[in-house]
């Protein structure tokens, strides 16, 4: 995506908010209009005092006090509307964006959560949009005003004397110099710095994430030289920036100072050859002031803008990424099937001219227990992706019920899964709403009916507030087991007919486990259940064993067949045994 | 606030040297508005063109002075900042690498890491904060105020009357905006976790149709944020127009009563005009000050996170001498309790002897006490009752670093830093080529290291994420192995790899290292099967233990993990 098409479609967006943003847009012209009027007034009035004792002209200079505080009265108010309304225009276009983001996330293919990290996704939606969302409530108004103060004071300036704005023959080429010195100098060596503590931050985690076997070999030294030269490398990039960015503040004070000082010099002997009054000179300070103030600050604006572009382009990016395909016309609604599966001549790959799974063939009745077994990165899980129809297959026919998975809709097809992964997954919300997620309009007695039947009830029951629990961050407060029992009482409550399950490894105590084994044989019950497998006793009561190598079924039967066939099931099952 | 002054104490000389230059080169600067108001009033109106052109090379010069001594200053300041910082830095790293597991469990390692990397770092930018604008805002305020003095009394006062609104103004902008911003980012964690856990739980979403609840859930946490945000920035948004406002206004009443002064010849007209650039001068130099104040706070509460650290005061272990053990062992467990919050005993008289050369297994579910144990030899963790000895010798008696470099050791997931294979191998130590291809070759690793391009120099990532999951395992073996060690401690480190090389790396362990006295943490019966003791835990406590063949018949436990090991077999 071009940098222009990019603000074309953030401006876009603040089409939809144009009446506000016009009416900003004059507001800010009037409020600096207000601005740059002050000083001219009281240019005014101090010529009305005038330098001789006793001649002061009151009324002049009480009239030109009141236009004053009018005129600055009238600007700050307009100032605080122009912000009041960006604030509301831009909150208003964040909200949008975030939504967008969401909205269109939840219609990604589940390939694109695979491909991409959490971390990123996350930071799209919150640090990208946020860089935007100030860019745009502040920087669109500081370089308008920026502009009409420039200009506004040039021509104030010029209006009062030509011949003393000469001095900017001085002071702008230093603006100009000190903006690029700026830019090509400056800015380098911060980003260095940023990057540089990057690097600091990155080592420390990786050493402490490490800290034990550093101390188990004893290289505690070692590793604090190491730190030692990453510090230094840190701290000296900070100090080359700082070293150079010192010069920044100094300098804006330096130019501003100087134009007060030529401004008084010749100020002075302009108003001895009488072609300048004394209140001309103070307005002309006053404007000499303001005239240097944006331009110091258009450096800081630009790199701001860029960065808000390059923010803008990884939203729209996201946003383009092309949704899940929609189901195709007059989709079939599948609808209390009797869960009969049937899997003809797949194969499939998750990227184009790699094939994970080659010419897969099956067939269950309803009510039976399918075993998925094989060697890691065989294709179980890709197999189980293809069932919910998270990935569409490459070529073959998946039929539930006899009607092609391809032709019913998505949502009909996955809704009469119930399914059981190993990252058991929990909302920040109750018990009871994390186990009635599965049901629209469950009642308590249902829930509680299922924790039961999944062994979860009597622990839930110990908790404080019982059911009423809130879970939090992913449900840390409860065991691994535990969450994993509260994820099959959501299965059991869901009345599908079919089941999909991903037998954890050991990673509870053995009484849980137990606790989870029967739990989950209760769950299977009468349901067509695909099982990707790791316990024996589940491999041994499946009715088929699917045994899976690189891809290819390579034996299939329940256990006593396959151990007839002397096959790679045999052996390794056999291997066990062996010393 | 202690602990910076005693950083910050060697550079004393050199901050108040940078800081003297700071407030002369502020100074100078406050001379030019005055200089201005002499020139109107006093040499203007005796035609005296010599002396405003003096004057005004004065300015000029004071112009230059003050940028040039405020750079250097600056410059100064930021030199002694690094420098402190460096030291802060280089003390809390050393410290936390030192730092006990107790103690490091009880500060936890994510704050341990945000104590090293943002903490230092705000107190690195106060540092530098305070020295270029702690001398540079008080000095323009209170200078400036002076000279309007000087300048002008009366005019002074319509200064002073505004002021205290000023400061109210500031002191709302520090006080208020700090709380409503935190509720901003509260707003915007629950808006990322509604987000994160959409992610995460994409599947279920997605299998249960429940993307419209989704999108509810979301809805209202952004519509909250947006409120918040909304809130806060409005509530902001008044100090800006407000400053300048009464900034204005003050300007305008100068003018006023400077009329009527300049009417009874109580003042001159330059002076209001000098008044003017004063105020202005004053008045970021208060908006400075309300900066000062938000950064501070921010600086020091993190100073006092990293005093937190940096003041932990770690007893030495008291000169006691445990009584010695048997000699006759190698290694000993004598009824040895644990427990890592001291409430109840994660692991529980453990008891167990090993001659040289002999290997212990040490079998059971996670959590059941097994890494427990291994932490307890190394002194990780020091026991509450019971005793181990190695050759003898009470382990309490010998120095951490000596006990654990008579170790090899493999850990659970264990750690792999970006560097070279070699380097990861060496890690740090004195290894001779000769030891270290050994190594190699005995933890079955040369086969893939040197089918790599770079061989032993081939660069690894951050936790070794770019080669596989048994590559890792065997490249820790490597480090356990190359300096061929008395004692081997091996925790899950070979879990992925496939059986075949499995039962290659245990042959090349029989055969190579003899003498080596072992002990293998497995989740994996293959890996201890040959031990010659095994040990079953059980929540803490050794449910049984013996050799593999006593154990298939007289274990429940053990019988129900090798049933359990069938599926690991097909699925690894």
């Amino acid at each position: 995506m071009t940098k222009k098409k990019t603000v074309l479609r953030i401006g876009k967006y603040l089409l939809a908010h144009k009446l506000p943003v016009a009416i900003a847009l004059v507001l800010t012209l009037f409020s600096n209009y207000f601005a740059l009027v002050g000083p001219q007034l009281s240019g005014l009035a101090i010529d009305a005092i005038g330098t001789n004792v006793g001649h002061v002209n009151f009324n002049i200079v009480i009239k030109y006090c009141i236009w004053m505080l009018c005129v600055y009265v009238a600007s700050a108010i307009l100032a605080y509307i122009v912000q009041r309304i960006l604030i509301n225009v831009s909150s208003g276009i964040t909200f949008k964006m975030r939504e967008e983001v969401f909205n269109h996330l939840l219609s990604l293919p589940i390939s694109y959560f695979d491909r991409n990290q959490v971390g990123d996704i996350i930071s799209r939606i919150s640090y990208d949009i946020d860089t935007i969302n100030s860019s745009l409530s502040s920087d669109i108004i500081t370089v308008f005003t920026g502009i009409i103060t420039v200009v506004g004071s040039a021509i104030m300036m010029i209006a009062i004397s030509p011949t003393l704005c000469l001095i900017f023959v001085v002071t702008v080429p230093l603006i100009i110099i000190f903006t690029r010195y700026r830019t090509k100098k400056v800015k380098p060596l911060f980003s260095k710095r940023s990057r540089k503590l990057g690097e600091l931050n990155g080592f420390v985690e990786e050493m402490l994430s490490g800290y034990k076997t550093i101390k188990a070999y004893g290289q505690e030294e070692t590793i604090v030289s190491k730190f030692d030269t990453e510090n230094l490398e840190a701290v000296d990039a900070y100090y080359e920036a700082d070293y150079q960015g010192s010069v920044v503040g100094p300098s804006v004070t330096f130019i501003n100072n100087l134009s007060l000082s030529f401004v008084s010099m010749f100020g002075a002997l302009l108003y001895l050859f009488g072609s300048m009054t004394i209140g001309n000179i103070s307005s002309f300070v006053l404007y000499s002031r303001k005239f240097s103030g944006p331009i110091s600050e258009t450096a800081n604006i630009l790199s701001d803008l860029q960065s808000a572009i390059s923010a803008a382009e990884r939203v729209f990016r996201l946003l383009d990424e092309p949704s899940e395909l929609s189901d195709i016309i007059n989709a079939h609604e599948l609808v209390n099937v009797k869960g009969e599966v049937e899997c003809k001549h797949v194969s499939f790959g998750y990227v184009e001219g790699k094939e994970i799974l080659h010419d897969l063939n099956f067939y269950t009745e309803e009510g039976k227990m399918i075993a998925i077994v094989g060697p890691t990165g065989a294709g179980k899980t890709t197999i189980i992706n293809l069932l919910m129809r998270f990935y569409d297959i490459n070529a073959g026919e998946i039929k539930v019920d006899g009607y092609r998975s391809v032709d019913c809709t998505r949502e009909s097809l996955r809704k009469q899964y119930a399914m059981v992964l190993q990252d058991t997954w929990l909302f920040s919300g109750t018990i009871f709403e994390n186990v009635a997620y599965a049901k629209e309009n469950a009642t308590r007695e249902e829930v509680i009916e299922v924790c039961k039947a999944a062994h979860v009830h009597d622990f839930i029951e110990t908790l404080k507030d019982g059911y009423d629990t809130v879970l939090t961050d992913d449900g840390v407060n409860i065991s691994k087991g535990q969450k994993q029992l509260l994820t099959i009482a959501r299965a059991m409550l869901s009345e599908s007919k079919m089941l999909i399950l991903d037998e954890a490894t050991s990673n509870v105590d053995s009484r849980t486990e137990m606790q989870i084994q029967e739990a989950m044989l209760k769950l299977c019950k009468g349901k067509t259940s695909f099982v990707i497998a790791h316990r024996l006793s589940t491999i041994k009561n499946a009715d088929i064993i699917l045994v899976l190598k690189q891809g290819n079924i390579i034996e299939s039967g329940n256990h006593d067949e396959l151990m007839m066939q002397h096959g790679f099931y045999a052996k390794l099952f056999n291997a066990q045994f062996e010393s | 606030m202690e602990m910076l002054k005693k950083y910050a104490k060697p550079f004393f000389l050199s901050m108040f040297i940078g800081l003297l230059i700071k407030a002369v080169g502020s100074l100078v600067e406050l001379f030019l508005p005055f200089i201005l108001s002499m020139i109107i009033d006093e040499l203007v109106p005796k035609n005296d063109i010599n002396q405003v052109l003096v004057w005004g090379g004065v300015m000029v010069l004071c112009s230059l002075a003050a940028w040039g001594l405020n750079v250097y200053a600056n410059r100064k300041a930021s030199k002694v900042a690094r420098d402190i910082t460096e030291n802060i830095r280089h003390d809390l790293f050393s410290k936390t690498m030192y730092l006990s597991c107790t103690k490091t469990d009880e500060v936890t390692i994510p704050s341990l890491e945000s104590r090293l990397t943002s903490d230092t770092y705000n107190v690195h930018r106060m540092l530098g904060m305070i020295q270029r604008m702690g001398v540079r805002a008080p000095i323009l305020t209170f200078g400036g105020i002076f000279m309007t003095f000087i300048l002008e009394p009366t005019l002074a006062l319509v200064f002073l009357a505004i002021l205290p609104i000023i400061t109210w103004v500031i002191y709302e902008k520090s006080t208020r905006g700090v709380p409503l911003f935190n509720m901003v980012q509260k707003a915007n964690d629950r808006m990322v976790q509604v987000v994160r856990e959409n992610i995460q739980g994409i599947r279920v979403i997605k299998a249960l149709s429940k993307e419209k609840t989704e999108k509810n859930r979301y809805f209202d946490s952004n519509d909250k944020l947006r409120n918040q945000e909304k809130h806060a920035n409005i509530k902001m948004a008044m100090i800006n127009p407000s400053m300048t406002l009464l900034l204005n206004v003050g300007l305008t009443l100068v003018i006023l009563v400077g009329a009527y002064r300049v009417n009874q010849g109580l003042s001159e007209t330059g002076k209001i005009i000098a008044f003017m650039s004063y105020f202005t001068i004053i008045s970021n130099a208060l908006i400075a000050i309300s900066n000062i104040f938000v950064m501070t706070s921010k600086g020091l509460a993190s100073s006092n996170r990293i005093q937190e650290v940096l003041g932990i005061d770690e007893k030495s272990s008291k000169d006691i001498q445990y009584p010695e053990g048997n000699p006759e062992y190698d290694l000993e467990f004598r009824n040895v309790s644990f427990s890592y919050l001291k409430v109840k005993d994660n692991i529980k008289n453990i008891s167990f002897k090993l001659r040289k050369g002999e290997t212990l297994g040490i079998l059971g579910a996670t959590g059941s006490g097994k890494t427990t144990i291994m932490q307890l030899l190394l002194r990780f963790y020091e026991i509450d009752e019971g005793a181990i000895y190695i050759k003898g010798k009470d382990i309490r008696n010998i120095p951490k670093h000596e006990l654990r470099s008579m170790f090899g050791i493999v850990m659970q997931n264990d750690f792999l830093f970006s560097d070279t294979i070699k380097e990861n191998i060496t890690f740090g130590r004195d290894i001779e080529d000769d030891d270290l291809g050994a190594a190699v070759v005995d933890a079955q690793a040369s086969e893939f290291i040197y089918g790599l391009e770079e061989k032993l120099d081939h660069h690894l990532t951050s936790k070794g994420t770019n080669v596989s999951g048994g590559q890792r395992q065997r490249i820790l073996l490597s480090r356990a192995f190359a300096s061929h060690p008395e004692f081997m401690l091996l925790d899950d480190s070979s879990s992925a790899l496939d059986y075949g090389t499995d039962a290659k790396l245990r042959k090349a362990i029989q055969d190579k290292y003899q003498d080596t006295t072992m002990v293998i943490i497995a989740q994996r019966i293959s890996s201890i099967k040959s031990a010659d003791q095994i040990i079953v835990l059980d929540q803490g406590e050794i449910s049984a233990m013996g050799t593999h063949e006593e154990l298939v018949s007289t274990s429940d436990i053990y019988a129900s993990i090798s049933d359990s090991q069938m599926g690991g077999a097909l699925v690894d």
